[in-house]
């Protein structure tokens, strides 16, 4: 399909604007552009016309199956999109007078109360925009610790070598050196690697639990009283809060920090660009060091971001809080651990699992030995499933399995759907192993075949340049 | 896949041949094949230090972005600049595009033969 600045044409457009009935005042020199903005020219029809079919071009959960692992799409309740867009949120100014905000006000106390309560943090903050500008304040709050101790020498953080990517490129920005330990052949972390390395130079450790192969790491209580004891802080990254909220709480399990991807767990779509929330909470003893808002109190924090975040994604979260309730927060985790185990278990005896076990929200497959008996890769399965309906799993992550394709179907898909895509996968196994050919063609019916992602990563065009 | 037997491999897959004293190094056929198609090698400059058994630089793949393990420490004499422009060097022709070379090489990882490295790639599948 053709880019909106393709269709565009000279002169046409929609004038929404009113007659100007004030005084024109001409802007000053210095402000005035050379040139007018490239901007595309379309009637309303063609602009309608053309979002609808980029529209039909994208797979979202409002379309199919969505268990793209690590990312949890899940269906977000239409309740918190309509709270979000009342015209006192979505009409509010960050400097308006204080004694106009105080509804506002009241969202971000009562979000802060209710996701402390299911975290067991003791204070938040909403500033953050999204997951890693989340952990890059939540590891500045343990720098800023130690370094308000004069406990200079700790320049170390212990990042597991299943984590996301982004916990390690968030120590490196804070300025810590990284260590990685291996995991356990459970996938959990390695005590003794985890005891090696600990010493007065460890600042911390980032974790996330269920980890990245959905699996709860048992010694988590140990783990975090190691740390400690070394004099270290421990990080939740919360990416994976989904599979246990409500059930049991970081701040029990020994983390000091955390933070939340408030649109993925607490009901923004996400995937396309946010706005997100990246909310960090901590424990007393780190809450002077968190950012504080300018429309919280007007005191001249610290900020990370302007004024109290992006507020809408908190009022979806609030909401959706409030909506499931003290019962249906955890069962919501629940049924996420269910339908992945429900998911895993019916897949079992084709695909194989990374590792045979009761998982929580997500599970891995592991394709090597399917790969070498028919050549066919995880990547020609994740293919072949689009013309099926179904939006790939999170292909070769985590690192540490080879050819690994990665479910988390989510709280919010029926049994149907799970008998359905158990069904489809084992058609796929079968057909890997009749016709691999096709496969490696695949999809054969959608809009996009295989771009290629090689000469896209190589000589990126980033820019329309018409 | 392919082992030359005049090559010495590491456990995390690069390959060494010692030239007059100086470490040449790269990655292996193994190596290059599990990564799929590099897109991006990120080098280290003339003159940095390396470790052995410590990250040197990074390949980065339509996959993931990998690590490179110095299979041996001394200081970097050369790097292979062709590999900015044409990082897809490192799949079509991986013990020709040699990557570093490393003088002054003061201490070596463990490292394999032919035979034993290619039993350990198998081992890992």
């Amino acid at each position: 399909m053709k880019l909106i600045f393709e269709k565009s044409v000279p002169g046409r457009g929609m004038d929404y604007l009113p007659q100007c009935d004030v005084e024109a005042v001409a802007l000053p020199a210095g402000l005035v552009r050379d040139v007018a903005p490239r901007l595309p020219e379309l009637s309303e029809t063609d602009i309608s016309r053309h979002y609808t079919e980029l529209n039909k071009n994208v797979h979202g959960v409002n379309c199919g199956f969505y268990p793209l692992g690590s990312c949890t799409m899940k269906y977000n309740p239409r309740i918190d999109e309509e709270m979000a867009a009342l015209p006192g949120f979505t009409g509010v100014h960050p400097l308006a007078p204080a004694h106009t905000t105080a509804g506002c006000r009241e969202v971000l106390d009562t979000a802060r109360t209710l996701l402390c309560e299911i975290t067991g943090m003791d204070d938040m903050t909403f500033q953050p925009a999204a997951g890693a500008h989340g952990e890059f304040t939540g590891v500045l709050l343990i720098k800023q610790y130690h370094e308000a101790r004069g406990d200079s020498k700790r320049n170390k953080i212990i990042v597991p070598d299943s984590a996301h990517g982004t916990n390690p490129a968030t120590a490196a920005m804070c300025g810590y050196t990284i260590v990685n330990i291996p995991s356990a052949p459970n996938g959990c972390v390695d005590l003794e690697a985890l005891k090696k390395v600990l010493g007065e130079d460890t600042a911390g450790l980032m974790l996330t639990n269920p980890n990245t192969v959905g699996i709860f790491d048992e010694n988590i209580l140990e783990i975090t009283r190691l740390v400690h004891e070394a004099g270290g802080l421990c990080y939740y990254d919360g990416a994976n809060l989904n599979a246990v909220m409500g059930v049991v709480r970081p701040g029990d399990m020994g983390f000091d920090c955390i933070h939340l991807n408030l649109h993925k767990t607490f009901a923004t779509p996400h995937g396309g660009g946010g706005p997100g929330s990246g909310a960090v909470g901590c424990k007393a003893r780190l809450a002077a060091y968190l950012p504080g808002s300018a429309m919280m109190d007007g005191a001249g924090h610290i900020q990370v971001r302007s004024f109290a975040g992006n507020f809408l994604v908190v009022v979806k979260a609030m909401t959706y809080i409030l909506s499931l309730g003290r019962e249906g927060i955890p069962e919501a985790a629940q049924n996420a651990v269910l339908n992945a185990n429900y998911l895993q278990a019916k897949i079992k005896g084709t695909f194989e699992p990374a590792f045979d076990r009761i998982c929580m929200h997500e599970f891995v497959l592991d394709l090597s030995r399917f790969k070498k008996e028919t050549g066919v890769s995880a990547l020609d399965v994740a293919k072949t499933l689009i013309d099926y309906g179904m939006h790939p799993p999170t292909m070769y992550f985590p690192l540490i399995v080879h050819e690994a394709l990665m479910l988390e179907p989510t709280e919010t898909e029926s049994r149907d759907t799970l008998d359905w895509a158990a069904e489809v996968f084992r058609k796929l196994y079968d057909l890997a192993h009749e016709d691999p050919a096709y496969m490696h063609d695949s999809p054969h019916n959608a809009q996009i075949g295989r771009p290629d992602e090689v000469r896209a990563a190589r000589n990126p065009v980033l820019r329309w340049k018409g | 896949m392919n082992y030359p037997v005049d090559l010495k491999y590491s456990k995390s897959h690069e390959w060494v041949r010692y030239e007059d004293g100086v470490a040449v190094i790269g990655i292996s056929d193994y190596a290059q094949d599990a990564l799929g198609d590099v897109v991006f090698v990120n080098l280290p400059a003339v003159g940095d230090e390396v470790t052995a058994g410590e990250s040197f630089g990074d390949v980065e793949s339509v996959k993931a972005v990998s690590d490179l393990i110095s299979p041996v420490s001394g200081v970097v004499l050369e790097v292979n600049e062709e590999l900015e422009d044409s990082p897809e060097n490192l799949n079509g022709d991986p013990y020709g595009a040699w990557i570093i070379k490393v003088e002054q090489v003061t201490d070596e990882e463990e490292l394999l033969d032919a035979a034993a490295y290619e039993a350990h790639c198998a081992e890992e599948g």
